[in-house]
């Protein structure tokens, strides 16, 4: 018995540290981001400052207010730098966990090179190519070395855009990609047999798509248009990230490749299944959980990416922006603790919506097992 | 042909890797001066070493830093982890499996979110800009990616050998340090390993929780390669002297290194 209690005071002091770093951090945070803390500056730096409630004015701006329009565009930068980022990131690792499968010579040095990236900081990373893709430098002039004309693409300072959209269809296209997602979950319930999650898949995406076309393409969130795009300069952010993380899909990749029973491929041999038959259907489905793991934490790690795009591009730079750039700039150099606080919060909301589904999935099958 | 098609796409995946490798040295061994864009990937003629002296100059202090914090915060945390994950997985209560749960949501929060709370915190007790709060961040961050692994770790080493020597009157403390120590190494040299690189390759901490001189090289790294009209064979210098340390351990540890990548990524 007492060792049971020594138990219990042992692990204490962690679950104390965790309960007010984590769980009252959290509550902290959410607590300011509902109050005017930065709106006053000679209150901002106070140890005690007065707040006030505002209620929910800071998220409010931020999503249709004037001032925050760098937010907005950070919100649309995080997006398609999370979509290329990790479709980069899952393609370069298939590939390479492929080639590496069928074991060419000099196979350790090859996943050697390839992983190594995995090792440095996402500074050292970004400042390697901040260096490289020097308008007139490093990758630009590469094609010179086999004689071809150098290129000219101004990587990170260029200020294009492209898929521009009006901020205010968004509620529109979010509904739309929801919509899509959950015709796709009908799909798949229907070929998995079971007409009752069919059902409910079908009349929600049904419901969606009949509030996006009726009353989602009247709102408005601001009372002008303001567009928003895939900012240009991220191509070379995506491809820093990409050169940093695929090595980690591929040892992923590589790790279910080879736990690949023979027998399968051997059965689908004898079966006559041509090569790419039996990779379509039975070498990738058996990859689908490993791609759904590595897209969790690929997920993770952009929604808070932060150091590469600060090495890279620095805070003040708003082409390369992403919320967490944003949220720092706001609290720490603009003492906006509030609003920092509320990006935040949606920080966490984003993140908990990827990871939460993920982990009772997991949970379910460790409780089946 | 499939295979000349498999070697030649491995070696552009190869070039892809490390051109950049190559440029970074190249461009830390010129003089300052004869860095121009249209010869950037020209050798340097002659070499010039006076980059890493310079650099090593100017990031010692920082260098050290990082040192000491990676250090302590990795041996602080690996401590507690071994003990948490013993009390979880020899000594459970009830409710444990829950508060483990809880913990373990600690792992997956984007610090942006308590950012704000803990730099407040840190300030209000004095530490900050400190070394020692840096540290005392990592371990308390750490705990649940630690005890993690160290729980999974001790889960597999038979109760019955808890039992025994409980039969034979050794206590909480004994058993641990008898039978469970002894077990423990790889579990500590993945848990040392993973911590090493996250804690060195650290950012968003090190840049909000201190000053000048108590930053970490990253910090310093980030904040020269940022500044205005850089001589690019000192950053260049400066990400090599970064790196190197967490490179020596991917490189001489590689495969604890894959299974702490592994077991830290997929955490769960």
């Amino acid at each position: 018995m007492r060792d049971r209690i020594t138990a219990f005071l042992v692990l204490l002091p962690s679950l104390v540290a965790v309960g007010v770093f984590v769980y009252g951090f959290i509550g902290q945070n959410l607590w300011a981001s509902l109050t005017d803390w930065g709106r006053n500056p000679a209150q901002a730096l106070a140890l005690r400052p007065e707040l006030k409630f505002v209620g929910l004015e800071n998220y409010r701006e931020l999503f249709t207010g004037f001032v925050d329009m760098r937010f907005r565009q950070s919100v649309v930068n995080l997006i398609f730098f999370t979509l290329f980022f990790m479709a980069g990131s899952l393609g370069l690792g298939l590939l390479l966990a492929l080639a590496l499968d069928r074991s060419p010579k000099g196979e350790g040095f090859f996943r050697t090179v390839f992983l190594f990236p995995m090792a440095l900081s996402f500074v050292v990373t970004g400042t390697i190519w901040r260096w490289l893709l020097q308008p007139q430098g490093g990758v630009n002039v590469l094609p010179t070395l086999v004689g071809l004309p150098p290129l000219s693409f101004p990587w990170l300072t260029t200020r294009d855009q492209v898929l521009v959209f009006d901020w205010n269809a968004l509620p529109f296209y979010t509904a739309l990609v929801v919509g899509l997602v959950l015709l796709y979950l009908a799909w798949r319930a229907h070929r998995e047999g079971e007409p009752k999650r069919l059902a409910w898949s079908l009349l929600a995406a049904g419901i969606l798509f009949l509030w996006a076309f009726t009353v989602g393409r009247g709102l408005h969130l601001l009372p002008y248009p303001e567009p928003h795009g895939f900012s240009l300069a991220l191509v070379g952010v995506i491809l820093a990230a990409v050169w940093q993380m695929s090595g980690y899909t591929m040892a992923l990749y590589l790790a279910g490749l080879r736990g690949i029973p023979v027998e399968v491929l051997e059965a689908a041999k004898v079966d006559g299944a041509s090569e790419w038959q039996t990779y379509r259907h039975v070498i990738f489905p058996l990859l689908a959980p490993i791609t759904l793991s590595a897209m969790i934490v690929l997920g993770h790690i952009a929604l808070k990416i932060f150091d590469l795009i600060f090495a890279m591009a620095g805070l003040d730079y708003a082409p390369t922006d992403v919320p967490a750039i944003y949220m720092y700039l706001l609290a720490f150099r603009g003492n906006q603790f509030a609003k920092g606080a509320a990006i935040g919060l949606l920080l966490l909301l984003l993140v908990a919506v990827v990871v939460v589904p993920y982990l009772a999935s997991q949970l379910r099958k460790e409780v089946r097992r | 042909m499939g295979r000349a098609l498999l070697y030649a796409f491995l070696l552009l995946a190869t070039l892809f890797f490390l051109l950049p490798v190559y440029l970074v040295v190249l461009t830390a061994l010129k003089e300052p001066a004869k860095i121009t864009l249209d010869t950037v990937w020209r050798w340097p003629d002659p070499v010039y070493w006076e980059s890493f002296r310079i650099a090593w100059e100017a990031f010692r202090p920082k260098f050290q830093n990082s040192l000491v914090l990676a250090l302590t915060a990795t041996a602080l945390s690996a401590l507690v982890g071994a003990l948490n994950g013993y009390v979880l997985a020899k000594w459970p209560f009830r409710g444990s499996g829950l508060l483990f749960a809880l913990m373990l949501f600690g792992m997956f929060i984007p610090y942006q979110s308590i950012l704000i709370p803990l730099f407040q915190f840190v300030k209000a007790i004095g530490l900050y800009g400190t070394l020692w709060g840096l540290i005392l961040v990592h371990v308390v961050y750490g705990i649940p990616i630690v005890t993690l692994i160290f729980k999974n770790y001790y889960s597999e080493i038979p109760d019955e050998l808890v039992e025994a020597a409980r039969i034979d009157g050794a206590g909480f403390f004994a058993i641990f340090r008898h039978v469970i120590l002894p077990l423990s190494v790889p579990a500590f040299v993945v848990v040392a390993i993973w911590q090493f690189t996250q804690i060195w390759n650290e950012f968003l901490f090190a840049v909000t929780l201190t000053r000048p001189e108590s930053q970490p090289i990253t910090v310093a790294l980030a904040q020269l390669a940022g500044g205005e009209a850089v001589k690019w064979n000192l950053p260049m210098a400066g990400a090599i002297l970064a790196a190197l340390p967490t490179l020596l351990v991917y490189v001489f540890l590689g495969r604890y290194f894959l299974r702490g990548l592994l077991a830290g990524s997929v955490k769960g």
